[in-house]
């Protein structure tokens, strides 16, 4: 019997975290894995954080990841990789893209977007992959695939066959953007290594 | 063998399917929503879906479907059912001939909800049977069960969800669908459907008989069953709760309870015995664990597992270590994240919504708010809402206030989906009795927080049929109001300017702020703008609208516009007395 794996991902609302946690689980049931996901909808999606969560292996019985379990955390903003830095298990993978996006609570004066943001994520996590997932999305001429070029990048971590990435990517978007979905998965995983 | 990843509510929704479900209503509230949504999009060849206007009309118009004999679905969040608690004690007597199922989703930890309440407690009010999954496979199995038990002892079911349930997913078994088994056509019988006295008394009598029935029922039921493994503890878990107990007490005798009521004493009692100690793990209310000390059973609960809050497996860690008398200590958030900005939610840029509440304070007024993407009008810096109770809730507490002679003026605040749920009834309580607050109803054409529902207001039904799409201005004034105005919120000088007039008047006044939610029309509202950083004082009035795509990370700098988030209403431009906030050249 396999342990079972678990992933976080975290985000701002309409980054496309909750889609990215239901292609890494159907990944890991086309890799012949049991696999539950947990997301959060209603309230918290407006603009809020937001983490989405994995756990595949033999049989999964919890959805939720216990703190200090996590093999991979992946995550789209900067602080949020910092707020939820505690899920990750002590040798775990963090994958972080450096977009910083300032909330509201910053701009209107009541609290500081700290300036070593992309310092502190670098000293928090022995193992990083630090991306700009942004900028890369921007290259591949769409940027609402961000998330999965963070998905390519944490795929490193996560023993799941590429056959199988690929079914559950395609099961997962429409099929006019399979195509540009498998490229930024592939230039997700070309940053990574 | 077809097996597909499905939600929580995707598998109850399936499992109405599979059970031969012919008619399926109930109002958005998270986490129930896509129940229906998941029927309307994958069986509306097979099942008649609706929304209803509240949860109310939902279960009065499923429990004259299942009068007929249809195997029925009604679905709604928790506090939907209070809504709609008055058909349900009754039909507990009436009972049901079609199978009968209400879909209720409880939501501990309040992740988007104004309270936390344990649905059980109805099931146990009105002495019917309910069920909790533990996963999406038992959402679909549970789902079965439920209506054949409902027809069986001719009584409405419960099925209760949370949060954690609805939006987890997991593997599902997909099954052939049953037919439905009984022809659809009312027969009379009105000792068993009017409850007038002379009926309802021997209606309350078999309501007791039908009651043990099913305690046997439940006793007998695959969906409750014991694990053995080591004695030395027995932990007793309905729903959610026993994921995690399994993840935490991996080693332990466990009774998974999947039919939870009425308490399967038999099985109680059996695993009681067979235990040397007995601990329950349930998730708000400590309803099974009070139930075995009735039946004079020793159980821990309460003193180990808070009702607080939502469980999870760190929580049970916490659980396990004082049940062995060890110590525990959780994992922290990293010290680095110690001083993190918080990031609640906001309305999105472009948000009508931010234009009324700019409005909103350029006036001193009480606000009385209600449930919807609008109550985050209440957080800083808009801090535009003073008061939120409940659905239709912002339209009465004005009136009440105005009534008992508060010296401000009072504003209600009611979006359209809310209005027509049950603004209507206190707007025409306004008119009836001579109130004069202002009721603005925030009318974005849609049911927004839940993620964009139809309602009476936008002209198609859930099934995407088109309906007459009705005014809130006709509804106003037919309830008796008379000062009726439609306002742009885009519009900040006019808006702020009828605000004034309406709250001077000495009569009440409804306005209706109408622009669709650009979340819903995914297009722009106007070009992009920009800061032109030369013009810029750094007054910062433009950062008061508390919108998301307006960033300032240093005071001492012009704000930002995040040209990828804004969706250029023109607001901000709208509250900058220096005109430093213009319209970029280009739409992008």
């Amino acid at each position: 019997m396999t342990a079972t794996t678990s992933v976080v991902l975290a985000g701002v609302g309409g980054q496309g975290i909750l889609l990215a946690g239901t292609i890494i689980a159907r990944a890991a049931l086309s890799a012949g894995f049991d696999a539950k996901t947990n997301e959060v909808h209603g309230m918290a999606q407006r603009g809020g954080s937001v983490i989405a969560q994995v756990r595949f292996g033999h049989a999964v019985n919890s959805p939720l990841v216990e703190e200090g379990t996590a093999s991979v955390l992946g995550s789209l903003e900067l602080i949020e990789a910092l707020r939820f830095a505690h899920y990750l298990a002590p040798d775990g993978l963090a994958v972080v893209s450096t977009q910083r996006i300032i909330p509201v609570s910053v701009s209107s004066g009541k609290a500081a977007y700290p300036a070593d943001a992309e310092a502190r994520v670098r000293a928090a996590f022995p193992r990083l992959v630090l991306v700009d997932a942004i900028a890369e999305a921007h290259a591949l001429e769409d940027v609402r695939t961000a998330n999965v070029i963070l998905l390519g990048a944490m795929a490193g971590g996560l023993a799941i066959p590429a056959d199988a990435w690929r079914e559950a990517i395609t099961a997962s978007v429409k099929p006019q953007f399979v195509e540009r979905n498998l490229r930024a998965f592939a230039r997700g995983q070309a940053l990574c290594r | 063998m077809t097996v597909e990843l499905l939600s929580g509510n995707e598998a109850l929704a399936r499992g109405a399917y599979e059970a031969g479900v012919t008619a399926a209503f109930g109002y958005p509230g998270t986490p129930s929503t896509e129940i229906l949504e998941y029927v309307a999009a994958h069986f509306r060849d097979a099942i008649y879906g609706e929304w209803s206007p509240n949860e109310k009309v939902a279960f009065e118009a499923a429990a004259g479907a299942a009068y007929t004999g249809a195997r029925t679905l009604c679905t709604m969040k928790h506090v939907g059912l209070n809504v709609a608690a008055d058909p349900l004690m009754t039909m507990a007597y009436t009972g049901t001939v079609g199978g009968f199922v209400a879909i209720v989703a409880d939501d501990p930890g309040m992740h988007s909800s104004q309270n936390e309440q344990d649905t059980r407690r109805y099931a146990a009010f009105a002495r019917i049977p309910c069920f909790e999954p533990a996963d999406s496979q038992d959402a679909a199995d549970v789902m079965r069960a439920a209506y054949a038990v409902s027809e069986q002892h001719r009584t409405p079911v419960i099925v209760r969800t949370t949060t954690r349930v609805s939006h987890s997913r997991s593997r599902v078994v997909l099954r052939d669908r049953e037919p439905a088994p009984l022809p659809v056509g009312f027969v009379k019988d009105p000792a068993r459907f009017v409850p007038i006295p002379l009926w309802a008394r021997p209606m309350r009598v078999r309501v007791e008989e039908r009651y043990a029935a099913l305690r046997t029922a439940a006793e007998q039921s695959p969906l409750n069953r014991i694990e053995w493994r080591d004695r030395k503890l027995g932990i007793i878990a309905p729903g959610i709760a026993y994921q995690y107990v399994r993840e935490v007490f991996p080693e332990y005798s466990t009774l998974k309870l999947g039919f939870t009521h009425p308490y399967p004493d038999a099985l109680l009692r059996e695993f009681a015995a067979g235990c040397a100690e007995v601990l329950v793990v349930e998730e708000l209310d400590p309803l099974v664990e009070e139930h075995c000390r009735v039946l004079g059973l020793a159980v821990r609960g309460r003193d180990l597992v808070s009702g607080i809050g939502e469980l999870s497996p760190l929580r049970l860690r916490e659980v396990r270590a004082r049940w062995e008398g060890a110590a525990f200590a959780a994992p922290q958030p990293i010290a680095a994240a110690a001083d993190l900005p918080g990031r609640p939610p906001v309305l999105c840029p472009g948000c009508p919504h931010r234009g009324v509440f700019a409005a909103l304070a350029q006036h001193d007024v009480v606000v009385t708010g209600d449930i919807g993407c609008y109550s985050l009008g209440v957080l800083p810096p808009l801090a535009r809402m003073d008061t939120i109770l409940c659905m239709g809730g912002g339209v009465s507490l004005a009136h009440g206030m105005d009534k008992a002679g508060e010296p401000k003026p009072v504003v209600g605040i009611v979006g359209d989906s809310t209005f027509f749920h049950s603004g209507i009834t206190g707007l025409l309580n306004i008119a009836y009795n001579r109130g004069k607050a202002t009721i603005i109803v925030v009318d974005n054409r849609t049911t927004g927080m839940t993620g964009h529902q139809d309602n009476p207001g936008t002209g198609r039904t859930l099934l995407g049929e088109p309906s007459p799409a009705v005014r809130i201005e006709d509804v106003a004034r037919a309830c008796g109001i008379r000062r009726v105005v439609t306002l742009n919120p885009y519009d900040l000088t006019a808006t702020s300017r009828i605000l004034a007039e309406e709250l001077a008047a000495d009569e009440p006044s409804l306005l209706v702020s109408v622009a669709p939610c650009v979340l819903k029309v995914r297009q722009r509202v106007g070009p992009v703008r920009t800061v032109a950083a030369a013009a810029c004082k750094k007054c910062r009035a433009c950062l008061k609208i508390g919108c998301p795509a307006i960033e300032s990370a240093d005071a001492g700098q012009p704000p930002r516009i995040n040209p990828e988030l804004c969706n250029g209403c023109g607001l901000c431009a709208k509250v900058c007395r220096f005109s430093a906030i213009i319209e970029t050249e280009v739409r992008s």
